[in-house]
C-alpha cells in the first residue's frame, strides 16, 4: 500500500491558518518588543543599578536559560493560578514569550554594554551628562549596534519556539495545525505545509530584521 | 485521592529524568556523528553537496522543533513503520541537533587561517587526510566550548518529546499535576530539575570560552 499525499484536503482550511499565522506573527512582534523592553532594563539593572539588584536579575537570567520553554508555559499557565494569579491561554502565551525573551535579550544586551569603551563613559562624564543620558546616547546607542545581529538570530528562535504555545490552545499556527489534522486526518500534509509557512516565516522576519537594522544603524 | 505526598511526586520525577537524559544523550551522540558528516559535505568544494547539506539546515533550523517532531511522527507511519514516540522524537532531535552542530562546526572550520588548508594540499594530503590532520584537530580546539553550550539546548529540546507521548520529565510533570492537582509544585521541582541537568552544563561552557579568551 502506498500512501498518496492530498493536499488539496488542506484548502477549505486555510482561514484557520490564516488565523494562526496572524496570532503568531502578532504574538513575535508583541514580544520582541516586550522582551528587549525587559532585556534592555535587565541589562541596564546588571551594569548600573544597585548591587542587590545584580543577582536578582542574574538569577531569573539563569532559571530562564536554563529550563525549556514549555515547562515555563506550563507554569504560567497552570502553576500560576494555583498562586492566584489567573491568566488566559493567549495572555499566558504572550506572558511566556516576554518572560523568555527578556531573559536571553538582558544577557546578549549586557554583552553588548560590556563591548563599550570605559574611555566613552569617562568622555560622557566630563560632559556633564547625566547618567540617564550616558545611558541613552552613549552605552545603549553602541551596545545595540554591536548587539543587533544576536538580538535578530534570538527573536528568530523565539518565534519558532513559541510553536508550543498551541500546548495551552492559545491559537497560534501550530494550533491551526493541530486543528486542521484532527478534522481531515490529513496529518503529515498539514504539518508539511505549515512547517513550510514557518519556514518563509523565518526566511522573512530575518530579511525585516535586516532592514530595520540598516536603517537604525545607517553605516556612517 | 489527594494523598500523594511531596516524596511520592519527587522520586517520580526523578525516575522520569532518566528518560529525558537518555533521549538527550542519543540526540547529541546521533546528532553529533551525522553533524560531522554535514560538516565535511558543507566545505567539500562540490557545489552541490554543499547546496544540498545548506538546504538541510535551513530546514531545520528554520522550522519549530515540534514540527519536525510531529513530521516524523507521521511522516515515518506513513511508510508503513510503526512509529513510536521514542523513535520518532530520536529521530527528530537527532537531525535537529546535526543541522545546529553542522553550524557551529563550521564556524569553527572557517575561522582557521586559510594558509592551513593550502599548506595541507601542498603536502599532497587528499581532502578527508587535510581534514583529519590538519583542520579538525584545530578547529575542535575551538569547538568545544559552543558545542557544549549547544548540549543545553538538546536538553531543553526533549521537552518537546512529550508532546507527541514521549514520557520523559515534562510528560511525568504533566502527568503529575493531573493526578495531583498540585501544579505549582509540580511544575517548580520539573523546572528545578531541568536547571539542575542545564545549569552545570552552562557554567561550564562559559569557563571554558573565558579559558579559551585568555589562552588567545
Amino acid at each position: 500500500m502506498t500512501y498518496k499525499l492530498q493536499f488539496a484536503e488542506l484548502l477549505p482550511y486555510w482561514d484557520v491558518l490564516l488565523h494562526g499565522l496572524i496570532f503568531t506573527i502578532v504574538l513575535t512582534i508583541v514580544s520582541t518588543i516586550g522582551g528587549i523592553a525587559v532585556g534592555t532594563a535587565g541589562a541596564a539593572a546588571r551594569t548600573f543599578g544597585p548591587k542587590w539588584l545584580d543577582p536578582i536579575v542574574a538569577a531569573y537570567v539563569e532559571i530562564i536559560r536554563n529550563t525549556p520553554f514549555i515547562v515555563q508555559l506550563f507554569f504560567i499557565f497552570f502553576g500560576l493560578p494555583a498562586a492566584g494569579v489567573k491568566l488566559s491561554e493567549t495572555a499566558a502565551a504572550f506572558l511566556a514569550m516576554v518572560v523568555n525573551l527578556g531573559a536571553y535579550s538582558t544577557e546578549i544586551i549586557r554583552a553588548g554594554i560590556e563591548a563599550v569603551p570605559k574611555g566613552h563613559l569617562e568622555a560622557a562624564e566630563s560632559l556633564a551628562m547625566t547618567r540617564m543620558q550616558i545611558l541613552r546616547h552613549v552605552v545603549l546607542k553602541q551596545a545595540f549596534q554591536k548587539i543587533y545581529p544576536a538580538l535578530a538570530s534570538q527573536i528568530i528562535i523565539v518565534m519558532l519556539g513559541s510553536a508550543v504555545v498551541s500546548q495551552i490552545s492559545a491559537e497560534d499556527l501550530t494550533y491551526a495545525a493541530n486543528y486542521i489534522q484532527s478534522r481531515n486526518f490529513r496529518a503529515f500534509e498539514v504539518y508539511l505545509v505549515v512547517a513550510l509557512l514557518y519556514l518563509l516565516l523565518a526566511i522573512a522576519a530575518r530579511a525585516v530584521l535586516r532592514g530595520i537594522g540598516r536603517v537604525i544603524f545607517p553605516k556612517a | 485521592m489527594n494523598d500523594f505526598s511531596f516524596w511520592v511526586i519527587l522520586s517520580n520525577l526523578l525516575l522520569a529524568t532518566r528518560w529525558t537524559v537518555l533521549l538527550s544523550l542519543v540526540a547529541f551522540v546521533c546528532g553529533g556523528a551525522v553533524g560531522l558528516a554535514l560538516l565535511f559535505a558543507r566545505v567539500s568544494k562540490i557545489r552541490w553537496l554543499d547546496t544540498a547539506t545548506r538546504a538541510y539546515i535551513e530546514f531545520f533550523q528554520g522550522t519549530p522543533l515540534l514540527m519536525q517532531l510531529f513530521l516524523f511522527f507521521f511522516g515515518v507511519a506513513l511508510l508503513g513503520i510503526e512509529v513510536s514516540p521514542w523513535l520518532a522524537a530520536s529521530l527528530a532531535l537527532t537531525f535537529w541537533t546535526s543541522a545546529f552542530l553542522a553550524e557551529i562546526w563550521r564556524g569553527c572550520v572557517e575561522s582557521l587561517p586559510k594558509g592551513q588548508w593550502e599548506a595541507a594540499e601542498t603536502l599532497a594530503l587528499s581532502y578527508i587526510e587535510q581534514m583529519r590532520y590538519v583542520i579538525l584537530p584545530q578547529a575542535l580546539r575551538i569547538a568545544i566550548p559552543p558545542t557544549v553550550g549547544f548540549s543545553v539546548q538538546v536538553i531543553k529540546g526533549t521537552a518537546l518529546a512529550s508532546i507527541i507521548g514521549f514520557v520523559d520529565l515534562t510528560k511525568a510533570g504533566t502527568m503529575l499535576n493531573n493526578a495531583t492537582f498540585r501544579p505549582f509544585l509540580v511544575y517548580s521541582l520539573v523546572a528545578l530539575i531541568y536547571f539542575a541537568l542545564c545549569y552545570p552544563l552552562s557554567w561550564y561552557a562559559h569557563r571554558l570560552e573565558r579559558q579559551f579568551n585568555v589562552a588567545r
